[in-house]
């Protein structure tokens, strides 16, 4: 295995560039010039790729077809088939996805003295926030701030997050580094304590914690292990994804039906409150893209939660990972951390040259990538007919000593070893990946929503991140708004009383699709891609 | 596919034809499976899809995560997508980083034999033996270090003849060595003091105050901390 000959003649021009490249950064991109790129090249401004909505809250908001499919799709879920007098669960608090935004709300609830049920598709941390590798962002140096972070994440974002959210974000991240380590992270440092902190695309001050490359793991093992340290507050129920959010007559969200997966029978779970922490939808493979992400994320907390009607923001916006790998055909789409970039690493095309400022905001790196490949012809096509470019890793080991890509990205060396490159001395071929969604249900700093009862954190909130999210922000943004949402239901649970379960939203929605003409044959959320036979995931 | 040969695997021995450039997870797709267990990252971070397997003419057992290893010919593979090896029972607070957390909460981590099974097994290439011998030692720094990328697939439990639970060890001695060894942040306590203090509002109600042409002007003019 490894790089076929005519993939080797193209590394050797790579190589003989390098020495030169070591002396020279291709510049910044103008905030003019960026703009053009984007219209031009990102995949969010494909206007075929798109279609407004024709029912619920968002009437009227463009977003790609396969999540408009599934947000204008009928119920899984028969209203007949379950019986809700016929209770399974009740609690305090109900959180339906078990990552890093589920598991630190939990921890929070309980502090709070809730009783706290988390109900999970998978196993509890099988979720893309183990998979994070480059690390989490926090204003916590001298030379830093709240507000210069801040205005990082305003630049990132195109100016249009939600100032609110943002300051929350920036004010609790040193607070949530220090919570994280008094839980038992182990993030990277000097032998004087000082935290190790590295630049990530759209910073302007080296604010990236790490825990090696492994930094989603580490932090999701522990949130993880600190759940598991109170089994009698905390249940986890496994394989037992959320299908419906449940209403009381009050108008409340008043818990969900959860599908046990392996039996298929419904369980009825009536909760004071429900926090909605289901993540992305990489899974979804927007305009046929492959994706970063874990198997169960589908997009399905957006899905109940429109049906209560609760608004989503953001919605036409995805964020291209620029770096997922693009050979071998074996880990096609899975990601390359920027982390290789925030280490010096160059992106250059098949003659070896540099086309693109390395650390670039994400959205404006991957235009620059898909422009190379598409407009200028001058990536690489693998022996699968894929395109890409090169990333030049070797030249960490250069710039900062042999040895620095073992120890720095141990999970990358890895991957690729296994198919037999050595990144340490090779470079990676690498195309834009579907990688996150950067918008999702709206919420407010304290994680509530326009339904009552309806909390929601992490990657499936929107507002936050804008137009695009910064890497090192969404671990962030897991922590400071899991934490928050496990706050605020702390403080609001002991007041709520639930009037009698319903389901009456769903006959609502039906309506509503009769209404505007819609027949559709979809039912969501879908749960689970089925790759059955497929090729190319 | 057509032009590609297909090679016989058997799942749990059940013979199907895959094509040879899949990895085992892709396999039991392409053969009609559609996975709930034994599948999480799909990207070896989860250690959700441990898979056990051996190929004609070989006696060794070998071992892979389904979504990182390419399928052979005649390979016979199972999945083992849980395997009952519970944590123990403990709130971090209550520990000191040394020995004596460990003969509270895993005191069988004496019984370890030192045979390099669970080394062998590891699809981490993590020394496991190494680690747990540090264990013995009560070397929490140790253990938490040479343990750091385990994936917690579980496979050096499953094969341990001494019944250890190795991989729940590690994590414990992760997390006691980062809340209790690990050098103290300085810099970190005294800005979450500061934001405490709230030493930072003013400037970012400055920040949030500004108008958007404002706000981009900053942003575009702002200084970039060098490499
Ligand atoms: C490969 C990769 C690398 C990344 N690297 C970084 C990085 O370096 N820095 C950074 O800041 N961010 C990074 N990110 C982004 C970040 O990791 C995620 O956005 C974030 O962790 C999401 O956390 P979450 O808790 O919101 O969702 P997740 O961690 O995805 O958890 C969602 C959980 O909900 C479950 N679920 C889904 N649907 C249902 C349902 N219907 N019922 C019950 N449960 C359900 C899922 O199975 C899962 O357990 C990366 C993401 C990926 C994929
Ligand atoms: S599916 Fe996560 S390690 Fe294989």
């Amino acid at each position: 295995m490894g790089y076929p000959q005519y993939m080797r003649d193209s590394i050797a021009k790579v190589e003989a560039t390098r020495p030169r490249r070591l002396q020279e950064t291709f510049p910044m991109l103008t905030a003019q010039e960026k703009q053009a790129l984007l219209e031009k090249f990102h995949p969010d401004y494909i206007r075929e790729a798109m279609r407004e909505l024709r029912v619920g809250p968002n009437k009227g908001t463009r977003t790609p077809h396969e999540l408009a499919d599934l947000l204008e799709a009928r119920p899984v879920l028969d209203p007949k088939a379950v019986n809700l007098d016929n209770v399974d669960y009740e609690t305090d608090v109900l959180i339906i996805g078990g990552g890093g935004a589920g598991s630190a709300a939990a921890i929070k609830a309980r502090e709070a003295g809730a009783k706290v049920i988390m109900a999970t598709k998978l196993r509890h941390g099988d979720a893309n926030t183990m998979m994070a590798q480059g690390g989490i962002q926090a204003a916590d140096k001298e030379n830093d701030s709240p507000a210069i972070h801040y205005l990082d994440v305003m630049g990132g974002g195109g100016f249009t997050n939600d100032p609110d959210l943002v300051e929350a974000l920036v004010k609790d991240a040193p607070l949530v580094i220090q919570w994280l380590e008094s839980l038992g992270c182990m993030f990277d440092k000097q032998p004087d304590g000082t935290m190790i902190t590295i630049h990530g695309g759209g910073t302007s001050r080296k604010r990236m914690h790490s825990a090696r490359d492994y930094s989603g793991a580490e932090i999701m093992r522990t949130l993880r292990d600190e759940v598991r340290s109170w089994p009698e507050d905390i249940r986890v129920i496994e394989f037992a994804p959320a299908v419906e959010l449940l209403m009381d007559t009050n108008g409340r969200v008043a818990g969900a039906v959860l599908m046990n997966l392996e039996t298929n029978e419904y369980l009825v779970v009536k909760a004071k409150c429900t926090i909605i922490a289901t993540g992305g939808s990489g899974r979804l493979h927007y305009q046929n893209y492959p994706t970063t992400n874990h198997y169960g994320a589908t997009g399905d907390g957006l899905v109940m939660a429109y049906r209560v009607g609760a608004r989503l923001a953001f919605i036409d916006t995805m964020q291209y990972h620029p770096t997922g790998a693009a050979f071998p055909e074996q880990i096609v789409g899975l990601l390359v951390t920027e982390k290789v970039r925030g280490l010096g690493a160059q992106v250059v095309n098949i003659d070896g040259e540099q086309f693109v400022f390395p650390r670039e905001t994400r959205d404006a790196e991957s235009a620059a990538i898909i422009r190379e490949c598409v407009e200028r012809g001058k990536g690489v096509t693998t022996p699968s007919g894929i395109q890409g470019v090169w990333l030049d890793s070797p030249m960490i080991e250069i710039i900062h000593g042999p040895g620095t890509v073992q120890k720095e990205l141990p999970a990358m060396v890895r991957q690729f070893g296994r198919f037999g490159i050595d990144i340490t001395k090779e470079p990676m071929l690498v195309y834009p990946t579907l990688h996150y969604q950067n918008g999702g249900i709206a919420i407010k700093p304290d994680c509530t929503t326009d339904i009552p009862g309806l909390y929601v954190a992490g990657e499936a909130s929107g507002g936050v991140h804008g137009r695009n999210r910064l890497m090192g922000n969404s671990l962030l943004d897991v922590c400071v708004f899991g934490r928050r949402a496990g706050i605020t239901v702390g403080q609001h649970f002991r007041e709520v009383t639930l009037g009698k379960l319903t389901l009456s939203h769903l006959d609502r929605w039906e309506k509503e699709l009769k209404d505007a003409g819609l027949d559709p044959k979809v039912c969501a959320p879908i749960l689970l891609p089925d790759y059955t036979r497929r090729k190319g995931v | 596919m057509a032009d590609q040969e297909l090679i016989p695997i058997y799942i749990m021995n059940k013979q199907y034809l895959v094509p040879p450039t899949l990895t085992i997870m892709r396999a039991l797709e392409y053969a009609g499976y559609k996975l709930i267990r034994g599948v999480g990252c799909r990207a070896g971070f989860c250690g959700a899809c441990a898979t056990v397997y051996r190929t004609a003419g070989d006696y060794r057992l070998k071992i892979g995560l389904a979504c990182a290893t390419l399928v052979e010919p005649e390979m016979y593979l199972a999945q083992i997508p849980f395997f009952p090896a519970p944590r123990a029972q403990y709130h971090l607070e209550e520990l000191k980083p040394d020995m004596s957390a460990l003969l509270k909460t895993y005191p069988e981590v004496l019984r370890c034999l030192s045979c390099g099974t669970c080394t062998k097994v590891c699809p981490q290439d993590i020394d496991v033996k190494d680690y747990m011998a540090e264990a013995m030692r009560g070397n929490i720094a140790g253990v938490a270090d040479k343990s750091f990328d385990c994936i917690m697939c579980g496979l050096c439990a499953a094969r341990c003849p001494a019944e250890e639970k190795q991989y729940q060890i590690a994590i414990l001695c992760r997390r006691l060595y980062g809340k209790y060894l690990a050098p103290r942040a300085e810099h970190l306590h005294k800005r979450v003091q500061e934001i405490m203090d709230g030493k930072h509002d003013a400037e970012l109600i400055r920040f949030k105050t500004m108008s958007k042409d404002e706000l981009k002007k900053a942003y575009y003019e702002r200084d970039i901390e060098p490499e």
